[in-house]
């Protein structure tokens, strides 16, 4: 009797879960993750965040001594953004994707979304952001993730010397996404010996597992989709130009805002995926120049720019632009970052230097520990094929990933931004602390 | 009348002066190279072709003026305009900035109305009108925006996108102080509205010098208020071919509709 009736329960449990899945189904508006990689969340999709914040943005000087060339000047002090909470609460410190500030549009549904849910928030811009590679990075060299974060542990201890008694933090965690997220894992492992701050829970969100790699990828989407390749560049963007302007000029009510891709998307959807791949490529090689630009120019490297030459404050620049637009991570790979820790260690080869630039490389760690969770997405166009079932063999139930979202397109939908604050809320209830439910 | 007259010799002034600066700082700065530097690994020559065309290239032969005048907005906006803006939204509650950015944008019809006409789009001529009357009246003058909500959307147009419909060129990029970016054609419209509009716009049937003062005042709030754009914080290196290249892909686009 009491078998049948646990059966009866059992079917009933199965039942429940699997309508309550079914009425769970993931409702992201596209499917296609380069079209989700570019338009991201339309805001009639996103989670509901806060208009305004408290948000405080203030600098911080790393290396007093630096002399910094004329044409970087505006770089010299590191920017970065806190918002406090009024009573006690724990403190998040989120890291950009690459290329990304403190203050770019993702950072902002992160640092909002936490701080609704009660945590101090303070946001970093990415190591490979021009501000930061001149007023915090210790070589001016980016890329290397256990040197990038280093250099971010660094600035989060000397902003939280800063800011500690602004703040009253009951304990620390951390986030990041992209590369922000891998950098996020070597920063816990970082911590795990220095513990400056004691991470209770880490959590990474759209991580490459090889920076390498997914560099690799992100510069084939240029050079591969360029009808006539990189000289045709003008004729890519004043075609695109124009069927923006078509679609500006004949479309009711369109404006130039935060929603203008979106607004010429439901105009006209492109035929393709090409030139949606090449709009990734292009904005990823913009970051990555002015990321070698900046790096060549404090370094002295005689990359683009000879060696000697000092660029002042206004200085043209549009031929050092048009150079390092044509070069690849690769050229950058070679021709600055090899040469650089070559001349620190000779016998460091370049499998030694990829293999560091990867999850890969503290792979047990992130095994092992479980304060580590991840978001991730099926379709996700930064990783090879394989990888997203490597990071799901490795961080195993620690995993969330969702079916579509490209890279980072869906981190303010509903699903994903609940399945954010939710990790951190889990191990609030369990270590008996903070917590929003129980006040 | 003697408004007006002053109004239009301020303008002059205004236009002569920055004509003079111009004129005064069209110095190069391209770096001096010396030929004794050795070369980089990837030289320009080797990468930069004759024959092809690049889109970041734009005619800018007063790049030593347009630069420095870069770099004195940001510490205008720094120092003098973003604080004013800052304290304004402070004061302000959002409720009253939205009505204060209808009000302006009513008073400014007016150049949306005489260059539509000079376009001869009769047809967004008479949305603008109706625009207006809908506004001033309903809309409680100007403070609300009651056509937009019945399916009168503005129809934005500059005495520049006027000179560009009938095939004036953009001309030499100019960034000019306090305004920022623009280009001769745009200067001149810039001008020519500001001519218009105080001679034969709403400043003139009030006739009133002080109001006509506080309301440009308060535009001029507004309009940063509005602008989300902050010098120097694009986090580029090249943040001012960027802004020259969008700036003059955008007024295209303004101009084509």
């Amino acid at each position: 009797m009491l078998k049948q009736l646990n059966w009866i329960v059992g079917v009933c449990v199965c039942l429940l879960m699997l309508s309550s899945s079914l009425a769970l189904a993931y409702d992201y508006p596209f499917d296609n993750p380069y079209i989700a990689t570019v338009l991201n969340t339309p805001a009639e999709f996103t989670y509901d965040l806060p208009r305004e914040t408290p948000v405080k943005i203030d600098t911080i000087k790393m290396f007093p001594e630096r002399e910094i060339p004329g044409i970087l000047w505006n770089f010299d002090e590191l920017r970065y953004s806190y918002i406090r909470q009024k009573g006690p609460a724990p403190l998040i410190f989120l890291v950009a994707g690459t290329g990304a500030s403190f203050h770019s549009a993702k950072m902002q549904i992160m640092q909002k979304a936490f701080y609704q849910a009660g945590y101090h928030v303070i946001s970093l811009s990415s190591p490979t952001h021009p501000n930061f590679i001149v007023a915090a990075s210790t070589s001016g060299v980016p890329g290397h993730l256990v040197e990038d974060s280093a250099d971010l542990y660094r600035v989060m201890q000397a902003i939280w010397q800063k800011l500690s008694k602004k703040m009253e933090v009951t304990e620390f965690f951390l986030s990041g996404y992209s590369l922000g997220a891998a950098e996020s894992a070597f920063i816990a492992k970082l911590d795990e010996q220095e513990k400056a701050f004691n991470f209770r829970k880490v959590l990474l969100i759209n991580p490459p597992v090889s920076l390498y790699n997914s560099v690799l990828i992100l510069d084939e989407m240029l050079e591969h989709n360029i009808p006539g390749g990189n000289d045709n560049f003008n004729a890519f963007y004043q075609s695109l130009i124009k069927g923006l302007t078509e679609v500006y000029v004949h479309g009711d009510d369109i404006e130039f805002n935060d929603q203008f891709l979106y607004q010429v998307y439901r105009y006209r959807k492109p035929k393709s995926d090409k030139k949606v791949a090449a709009l990734i490529g292009v904005d990823f090689r913009i970051s990555s120049r002015n990321m070698v630009f900046v790096s060549d120019v404090l370094t002295k490297a005689g990359y683009a720019v000879p060696k000697g030459l000092e660029l002042g404050r206004h200085d043209n620049a549009t031929d050092y632009l048009k150079v390092t637009s044509r070069l690849s991570f690769i050229d950058y790979f070679e021709g600055l970052f090899l040469p650089h820790f070559r001349a620190k260690d000779p016998n460091i080869s370049e499998r030694d230097l990829t293999r560091q630039m990867s999850l890969r490389y503290i792979e047990y760690y992130l095994r092992t520990s479980p304060k580590f969770g991840l978001i991730h997405n099926e379709d996700d166009i930064i990783l090879l094929p394989g990888e997203i079932d490597y990071l799901r063999d490795l961080f195993g139930s620690r995993a969330q990933i969702f079916p579509h979202g490209g890279h980072c397109g869906n981190m303010a939908y509903p699903d994903n931004v609940t399945a954010m604050l939710d990790f951190f809320k889990a191990v609030n209830k369990n270590s008996g602390g903070y917590d929003n439910d129980n006040r | 009348m003697t408004t007006d007259n002053n109004k239009m010799l301020r303008m002059g002034f205004l236009a002569l002066a920055l004509l003079c600066l111009l004129v005064a700082s069209g110095c190069s700065t391209t770096p001096k190279q010396d030929v004794n530097l050795e070369p980089p690994r990837h030289k320009a020559e080797d990468v930069i072709k004759e024959g092809v065309d690049y889109a970041i290239d734009v005619y800018d032969p007063l790049e030593g003026f347009n630069r420095r005048a870069y770099t004195f907005n940001y510490y205008f906006d720094k120092f003098l305009y973003l604080p004013v803006v800052n304290t304004y939204e402070f004061i302000t509650p959002n409720y009253v900035e939205k009505r204060v950015s209808s009000f302006v944008d009513n008073v400014y019809e007016f150049n949306n109305f005489t260059n539509n006409l000079l376009q001869l789009k009769f047809k967004q001529t008479g949305v603008t009108l109706t625009r207006f009357v809908v506004n001033t009246t309903v809309g409680v003058a100007g403070l609300w925006d009651p056509a937009t909500y019945w399916g009168m959307e503005r129809q934005p147009e500059d005495f520049g996108q006027t000179l560009g419909h009938y095939g004036v060129g953009h001309g030499p990029y100019i960034v000019l102080p306090i305004f920022g970016p623009s280009n001769l054609r745009d200067t001149t419209g810039l001008i020519a509205d500001a001519m218009a509009f105080s001679a034969a716009g709403p400043p003139a049937w009030v006739d009133d010098d002080t109001t006509t003062q506080v309301f440009t005042a308060v535009a001029a709030v507004d309009k940063r208020h509005r602008a989300k754009f902050r010098y120097y914080q694009s986090g580029s290196p090249f943040e001012y071919d960027m802004i020259r290249m969008l700036y003059t892909s955008k007024r295209e686009m303004e101009i084509a509709k």
